[in-house]
């Protein structure tokens, strides 16, 4: 396994970072855009520039200072890290065209601070995928943190005031409430914060203490949205669309379980983990709030809420395929990153496109509109086929290994929740499907050649998720490769 | 010349403040350039001290070439290096941040104010670099003397008040100091700090050097607004002259903490101090509640300026804590902290200053929607709070960590508990204020204030030394290792 001194992953964290100056004082709209553009693909092939080299098993390092001794800023590029940062840099490409739909089509206020925080947020959530230790993924997480705020606030008002006090309080509440006094800790018992595959807290501590600071963690990434640290997610729905699309669905959320798998599998490691029973203590937590959460998008009504407690649902997924502790398990859980991702965001960019084409929000009032909106509804369809976890669509694969993890460690209970969840997904999106192309009447105008679709902008990013959606069923090779190696 | 850098240090802004004076009766135009002047060779000398002893390790100074325990010594080791930096740093990049206020607000009194300003400067250059337990002493008035008068030249009714009731609990302070030297002086027959602390061991057992180490340490936790002996401190700090109150608020404190913690190790060592008596786990306690305390008394207040002092009661707890909490760790935590908090308050002081220039009143309501008038300077305060919040990467965040980090090695978790929970409170504190600027629009009539339409900045003269604190906040943040690892663990070196 060889480490290779490398500049490419400052470069990926700092190309977001470098655009906002220009982002700034660019002088139209679309020098502004076409610089968010810019960026993000750049970003996206620096970060596929690195993908040959983590395939064939190589690290690339790079040491930015020694802050602390034995916690350095350091970016490291492994298998787990990419598969994140290939995730996440796809698909702000998308979320940038659909940005400039969706901002111009409402003609959203102060857009030029919307483009610089959004850059500013995919620096930190690169920077969190190639975090080398806990030190340097705190740092990026809480900037991540920091950056989201103005976007969740974004329309100023006192329903942005409040959902903005609940998004700081939750999220920095519990970062600097249990994650700080947690690293400390680890620290304190172990001299580094390094992630290693085999954990640093072996025979560091007795039990009852591990179980502690492994809560500490859990709860305390409150980004993953685990109960009862989830009220959060549905309140920063506030945000426009694009920002509850990736923010909420791929860049913060995942972040979140991104770090909480990184801190089960790195820092306690599979070994000790099983030697405490620890992580069938985090699979029935994770349980706990995957049919809850399930159980509670079923009642809402206004759409972007029940996907946001879809989201809390499936983030909990992926926790639960971690804390199997089996490889299959893990593999479903990390690869659920990648698919949940793709078909959450399908979700949020239709939501958000219904919003643009008509106004409406609750979905007691979108019978029929799959006659006005058929591409559109048609790619909700595909995404909620994937996160329901059906075939032809990614979710499908994620979800045939988190269940075939269960399998692998003989825990039928777990197998259950699966089940019984995706029955619960199903009731909670099909019908939406079906009442907006069966259901309701455009009344009285000649309904059958009234196609009004959102802005091309909206709808191409749209398409294109859906269909990285169905793609990620008959390819999903790259990301199971990834998985396969990041606990190598 | 280099061999005189400690003495230049001291007598180049002392010499700078006469000038100034009289020069305000020939040609008032060229004090302010005479003071930034003086204050830059300090500058300058204190990072060639710094340079010098990273490079040749502790020396002591001799002035006038009288050796100890008869003449006066200056004393130059890693720490207090690192503390004369922070010092001459904040003097000067304040003095050029608030230069044009300064002019605005004392016309006529101008050359008395700048005098003043670098006197106090002199003071606390030599409190932090002076051997000589008397030394010190008349330095510390020096520094309290002139702290008042430029207290009482705010504009505010009560700034004369504040001024006078800190005039009577730092003389109270000053007075106990004094007396604790007394005893050590009538034990030792000596004052240089080096020979005393040779010659106290064996008095370890008597209770008049207990008595002497607990009167320096009332006098100095009055004279550094310790809870519970604070109540001095707000008033005095929000009364004062906005560019006073960037001056003093940074460093009086931070350097009267100094002070503690250099008669802890320098005067007395840690083994009587920790041990000998019974106190720390008690101080820690009362630091905890400092921390607490500053923290919620900062929430109840509307007026930001008195938030923040409110703050700095706050982290003199942490400053105290650490100090007390009795290992390395800790104790580089809270050296560390010294300089962090000093440019952190610094940073937030400069940027409140600068929105009372242009709003006259500073009550949080008030600065509704100032991110659409005033965002570089609302980036500024941000960044300050952020660092007091303690997030990484800015410096605030690694005090922090060593602080905690001091606190679990000594199994001391109340102190942890207390560090954790102000923390939470201060991003309340900051984030109320972050969120009435972003979210409301300007309406600024009810304090006389109009906006025009479009952003309305301070000058260049300010906002550029804003930024570079601000940056600051970040590099000293990201070098902090090399801060803590090369000079502040090699001072601490045969203490622990």
């Amino acid at each position: 396994m060889a480490s290779q001194y490398s500049l490419l992953p400052l470069f990926a964290v700092l190309t977001s970072l470098c655009a906002v100056p220009f982002i700034i004082f660019a002088r139209s709209p679309n020098t502004r855009e076409a610089v968010s553009f810019l960026a993000a693909g750049l970003k996206f092939a620096i970060v596929l520039s690195m993908l040959p080299a983590v395939l064939e098993g190589q690290k690339l390092v790079f040491t930015i200072v020694e802050v602390i001794p034995g916690a350095p800023l350091q970016l490291r590029v492994d298998a787990f890290g990419m598969l994140f940062a290939l995730v996440s840099s796809s698909l702000w490409i998308l979320t940038t065209a659909y940005s400039i739909g969706y901002m111009r089509g409402l003609s959203e206020h102060a857009q030029t601070r919307y483009f610089c925080f959004f850059a500013l947020a995919l620096s930190a959530t690169i920077g969190v995928a190639f975090s080398a230790n806990l030190l340097t993924l705190y740092l990026f997480y809480e900037m991540l943190s920091l950056a989201t705020y103005p976007l969740v606030t974004h329309h100023q008002d006192e329903d942005a005031r409040i959902s903005g006090r609940k998004y700081l309080t939750y999220i920095l509440g519990t970062s600097i409430g249990l994650v700080l006094p947690a690293m400390v800790y680890v620290y304190h018992l172990t001299g580094n914060l390094e992630f290693s595959v085999f954990g640093v807290l072996a025979h560091k501590a007795s039990g009852p203490v591990l179980a502690a600071v492994l809560f500490c963690f859990i709860f305390g990434f409150a980004k993953a949205a685990i109960m009862p640290f989830h009220a959060w997610l549905p309140a920063a729905m506030v945000a426009p669309t694009p920002v509850s699309a990736l923010l909420h669905a791929v860049a913060v959320v995942k972040v979140g379980v991104f770090s909480i798998a990184r801190i089960l599998l790195f820092t306690f490691g599979i070994r000790l983990l099983e030697s405490f029973h620890l992580g069938t203590l985090v699979a029935y937590t994770a349980s706990f709030t995957i049919i809850v959460a399930s159980l509670i998008a079923l009642s809402q009504d206004e759409l972007k809420r029940r996907l946001a407690f879809s989201t809390i649902s499936q983030l909990s997924y992926i926790v639960l395929g971690v804390s199997l502790l089996t490889p299959k398990g893990i593999c479903g859980g990390l690869i659920h990153i990648a698919m949940h991702a793709f078909g959450k965001i399908t979700l949020f960019f239709c939501a958000g496109a219904i919003f643009v084409a008509t106004g409406k929000k609750y979905i007691s009032e979108m019978a029929g509109i799959g006659r006005t909106m058929p591409v559109t509804m048609l790619c909700f369809f595909f995404g909620a086929l994937s996160v329901i976890g059906l075939p032809p669509c990614g979710g499908f694969i994620s979800k045939w290994y988190l269940a075939l993890g269960t399998l692998q460690s003989q825990q039928m209970v777990f197998l259950i929740v699966l089940l019984s969840s995706s029955l619960l997904n199903a009731m909670y999106f099909l019908p939406i499907v079906y009442h907006a192309f069966f259901m309701g009447t455009v009344s009285g105008e000649a309904s059958e050649n009234l196609i009004r679709e959102a802005p091309t902008w909206c709808l191409v990013p749209i398409v294109a998720t859906a269909l990285g959606s169905i793609l990620l069923f008959f390819f999903p090779g790259i990301f199971l490769r990834l998985a396969a190696l990041a606990l190598q | 010349m280099s061999e005189n850098y400690p003495a230049l240090l001291v007598i180049v802004p002392l010499l700078s403040a006469f000038a100034i004076y009289a020069c305000s009766w020939l040609h008032k135009k060229s004090c302010l350039p005479l003071a930034i002047t003086g204050l830059s060779i300090s500058f300058l000398i204190s990072i060639g001290l710094l340079i010098k002893v990273l490079h040749r390790g502790p020396f002591s100074y001799h002035l006038g070439g009288w050796t100890p325990p008869w003449g006066i010594a200056y004393e130059l080791d890693q720490i207090n290096a690192l503390v004369l930096l922070a010092v001459t740093t904040v003097a000067l990049v304040n003095l050029i941040a608030t230069g044009k206020e300064i002019e605005r607000l004392f016309a006529d009194r101008k050359g008395a104010f700048y005098a003043l300003y670098l006197l106090f400067v002199v003071g606390l250059l030599g409190i932090v670099v002076t051997g000589d337990l008397f030394n010190l002493y008349v330095l510390l008035e020096i520094a309290s003397i002139t702290g008042y008068s430029l207290i009482a030249m705010g504009e505010s009714a009560r700034a004369p008040i504040s001024s006078l009731n800190y005039v009577f609990m730092g003389t109270i302070g000053a007075c106990f100091y004094l007396l604790g030297v007394g005893y050590m002086y009538i034990m030792t027959g000596s004052l240089n700090m080096a020979d005393v602390r040779g010659l106290l061991p064996p008095l370890y057992h008597s209770s008049a050097i207990l008595a002497a180490f607990i009167f320096c340490l009332v006098g100095v936790m009055i004279k550094m607004g310790f809870f519970p002996l604070h109540f001095w401190l707000p008033n005095a700090y929000t009364y004062a002259p906005s560019p006073a109150a960037s001056l003093i608020a940074p460093l009086m404190t931070k350097v009267m903490a100094y002070v503690m913690i250099r008669l802890m190790v320098s005067v007395f060592s840690p083994s009587f101090v920790f041990s000998s008596i019974s106190a720390s786990r008690g101080i820690v306690w009362l630091a905890c509640l400092a921390i607490i305390i500053g923290a919620v008394m900062a929430l109840s207040q509307r007026d930001i300026r008195r938030m923040l002092t409110y703050i700095i009661v706050s982290e003199i707890g942490y400053i105290v804590g650490g100090a007390w909490l009795g290992n390395a760790t800790a104790m580089s935590g809270a050296i560390l902290h010294i300089l962090n908090d000093a440019l952190m308050t610094l940073c937030v002081f400069l940027a409140v200053g600068a929105v009372s220039r242009k709003l006259g009143r500073l009550y949080i309501e008030d600065l509704a929607g100032l991110f659409k008038k005033m965002p570089f300077t609302m980036a500024g305060f941000v960044a300050g709070g952020i660092s007091i919040i303690g997030v990484p990467p800015t410096c605030g965040f690694f005090s922090k960590w060593y602080l905690i980090l001091g606190a679990i090695e000594a199994n001391n978790y109340g102190f942890v508990a207390a560090l954790i929970i102000s923390s939470l409170i201060n991003v309340a504190l900051f984030f109320r204020i972050i969120e009435t600027a972003f979210m409301g629009n300007p309406h600024t009539a009810a304090i006389g204030h109009e906006w025009t339409s479009g952003i309305q900045e301070v000058s260049l003269t300010t906002l550029v030394p804003l930024l570079v604190v601000t940056t600051g906040l970040v590099i000293l943040g990201i070098f902090s290792g090399v801060v803590v690892t090369q000079v502040i663990r090699p001072g601490l070196t045969g203490v622990f």
